[in-house]
């Protein structure tokens, strides 16, 4: 039962990382928004879908049919996550904007937002598989299917590490990703945004009377959020070549377990629960058969829910370092 | 500005309305509700007549659309509303205790040979325990994380239905059996206890029934001790803790009740289905069934009746727009969550709940209300 997993234990522990990583880059989303506004930000996973969907449009638009080399494909490469980047952080604001600004503005009870995020999620969707793929992606009748990706870099093999063949574009995806989460965790905890969000979140009443503009803070955290699920949108598309216009529904659930397994709140947990997923996830497929990959995950949220409800890190988007 | 005035006196008036005919209904004497309770099951069974149908539903029969989706919904969102409405647990899996009845109809029935009434009997009982197995460690949690948990807990029961090949694995299970039938009694034309493979009437009058006894049921314990207590743990939980409700009891009663009502659902549903398989019990369902429940007034059964019937009849109705059906829902459902939160015939307690933003998990975090918000809050508190 476990030959499967011990023969290639390397293998799976890398495409583990790469996923988890990529997990660890949408939590961030789901942390941020629920240490601000106590929400669960259930269209965060549309945001991703619109990740994937804005950087298959660059590959797509830049006409690319054979893997780019040297400057074509560093410029590529920044392109797609630049277009994803932006495309998501833009349609998080709109949703913030649209979905919740009125809920909120009114008091309305977090049942309600939830209730509104998922119509947007719903909606979200529905306008990629019935509008955007159809007509602007030029494959009608086929919104619904799973929209393959030109590869845009070789993936050579880097180096070898105890049976695993290392690619290139998994350490520029692990690379990358964590890159993104340094850089938020370092925003978070240096700047004046981040003293603001950080201050948002302990207690927002005291906070709008040392002169935080919260709504100013609670569209920032939309805006990072988005940014980090769209990079992380591109480097999937990156990775697996794929997306489809509900590719966001599963990822996202499993993302936000990975948020609460790192402690829901908590930047730097949110990455350790993403990488930990990941890694679960794989182990498990490589025990009991890929089938039983996302019973796994969730059996996991569940049991840590029971056992350690606060996470691995505990909630702290307050407690980080003042 | 004027357009606004005149929606918000629209709004006003209709509020009034509804209010009106709320206290008039408080102060009816027994024998007059009883009255319409009766004139409203007949209603009920006289629903499938033929001359409805072209009007109902041009594009199907109308009888089949009466059974699925509209008195399947119906029936879902009412055991729905026992954990989101009344207890104000918020459950975003739901289905799978829909799934868990139609499995086991389908295969006590194909396997064991039992018959319907005695699974229905099994089912019930066996939701029950799912519910009770999937509450005991989770309903201590806080309301969002319980969120997530029930939508992780679906999941893995239509992916484990999916993996397991003893139970038909993505193919499912066919040949499902029908209710034993009587036959000869008929009623109008209608032989109504004969189970077979055209006429979806029986089905639909078996429905009824199960569905006024689910109602009766669920009447009984709102007005109870235990529809009290769930009052309270929705309003504030700590405070119903301190004054001596064993909050976590009453919540894991709500859960087995509304799972339990969900396995009664998918034995029907299954009996008159003969195949299932894993794909009937998306996600998708639980979202539906959820805004069943909250577009109709959570809490209040009337209007999770209401709410059940529109989403599930809308779309067969206006077939011709089937395929953005979806997309008009959801936009629907930011609409309805932006100007009417609170559902459109809510109850009153729950109107006021919602207007304190108690109830429903609280408030959202980072709102600091104006000095408007904070008077229409105290308004609406008081009312």
């Amino acid at each position: 039962m476990f030959d499967n997993l011990l023969g290639s234990f390397w293998p799976y522990t890398i495409d583990g990382l790469i996923l988890g990583a990529i997990y660890g880059l949408v939590a961030l989303g789901y942390t941020m928004v629920y240490g601000v506004l106590r929400l669960i930000n259930f269209a965060h996973s549309e945001i991703f879908m619109i990740g994937t969907m804005a950087s298959a449009f660059v590959v797509m638009t830049l006409g690319i049919t054979t893997p780019l080399t040297g400057f074509a494909l560093v410029g590529g490469l920044l392109l797609m996550v630049l277009v994803g980047g932006f495309a998501s952080a833009g349609s998080a604001m709109l949703l913030e904007r649209i979905a919740y600004r009125p809920l909120r503005k009114r008091g309305a009870s977090r049942l309600a937002a939830l209730i509104s995020a998922i119509g947007a999620s719903l909606f979200l969707q529905e306008l990629f598989a019935l509008v955007l793929i159809p007509h602007v992606f030029n494959r009608p009748q086929q919104g619904r299917n799973q929209m393959g990706v030109a590869r845009i870099m070789e993936k050579d093999t880097l180096f070898t590490f105890g049976g695993a063949q290392i690619r290139v574009d998994q350490v520029l995806i692990f690379v990358a990703a964590i890159g993104m989460m340094v850089l938020l965790d370092l925003l978070v905890n240096r700047t004046k945004i981040g003293r603001g969000i950080r201050a948002t979140s302990q207690d927002p009443e005291t906070a709008v009377l040392m002169g935080v503009d919260i709504d100013k803070i609670v569209r920032m955290t939309f805006l990072i959020g988005g940014l980090m699920a769209g990079v992380a949108g591109a480097l999937f598309v990156l990775q697996f070549e794929v997306t489809k216009f509900s590719i966001g529904f599963l990822l996202g659930i499993k993302a936000f377990t990975a948020a609460v397994l790192g402690g829901i709140g908590n930047l730097r947990g949110a990455l350790l629960g993403g990488l930990f997923l990941g890694l679960i996830e794989n182990y498990g497929a490589a025990v009991f058969g890929s089938g039983w990959k996302d019973v796994i995950a969730f059996t996991v949220l569940v049991l840590v829910l029971m056992f350690r409800p606060t996470g691995i890190l505990g909630e702290s988007l307050q407690q980080a370092r003042a | 500005m004027s357009t606004n005035t005149t929606i918000t006196n629209g709004k006003n008036a209709f509020s009034a309305f509804i209010d009106g005919v709320r206290d008039r209904w408080a102060s009816a004497p027994g024998w007059q509700r009883w009255t319409v309770y009766v004139l409203l099951f007949i209603a009920a069974l006289l629903l499938p007549s033929e001359s409805l149908g072209p009007i109902m539903s041009p594009y199907s029969d109308w009888a089949s659309v009466l059974f699925f989706p509209i008195g399947t919904y119906v029936v879902l969102a009412i055991g729905l509303n026992v954990v989101v409405g009344q207890a104000g647990l918020l459950d975003l899996g739901y289905v799978a205790f829909f799934a868990i009845g139609g499995y086991s109809m389908a295969l006590l029935g194909t396997r064991m040979g039992l018959n319907f009434w005695e699974i229905l009997v099994a089912g019930v009982i066996l939701s029950a325990i799912s519910g009770i197995v999937l509450g005991g460690p989770t309903l201590r949690l806080r309301g969002d994380y319980l969120a997530i948990v029930t939508l992780g807990f679906g999941e893995i029961v239509r992916q484990t239905a999916e993996n397991t090949d003893a139970i038909g694995g993505p193919r499912g299970i066919a040949g499902i059996p029908h209710p034993p039938s009587i036959d000869g009694v008929t009623v109008f034309g209608v032989d109504i206890f004969h189970y077979g493979v055209l006429d979806p009437r029986p089905y639909y009058y078996l429905l009824v029934v199960v569905a006024t006894a689910i109602i009766i049921f669920v009447k009984r314990w709102e007005k109870s001790r235990v529809g009290r207590a769930w009052a309270a743990i929705r309003e504030d939980e700590d405070a119903a803790e301190v004054m001596g409700v064993p909050t976590f009891k009453f919540k894991l009663l709500a859960f087995a009740i509304g799972a339990s009502i969900g396995g009664a659902m998918g034995v029907v549903w299954a009996s008159k289905t003969i195949s299932i398989n894993p794909n009937d019990f998306l996600f998708m369902l639980s979202a539906t069934i959820l805004a069943a429940v909250v577009m109709g007034g959570s809490g209040n059964i009337p209007g999770v009746i209401l709410g059940a019937f529109l989403v599930a009849w809308l779309p067969e109705r206006f077939r011709g727009l089937s395929e953005y059906r979806i997309m008009v829902f959801g936009a629907a459902l930011v609409a309805l969550m932006i100007f009417r939160p609170e559902g459109l015939l809510p109850s009153r307690r729950r109107k006021a709940e919602l207007a304190e933003g108690t109830g429903g998990m609280g408030a959202m975090g980072a709102e600091v209300p104006d000095p408007e918000t904070h008077a229409a809050a105290a308004e609406g508190a008081a009312k």
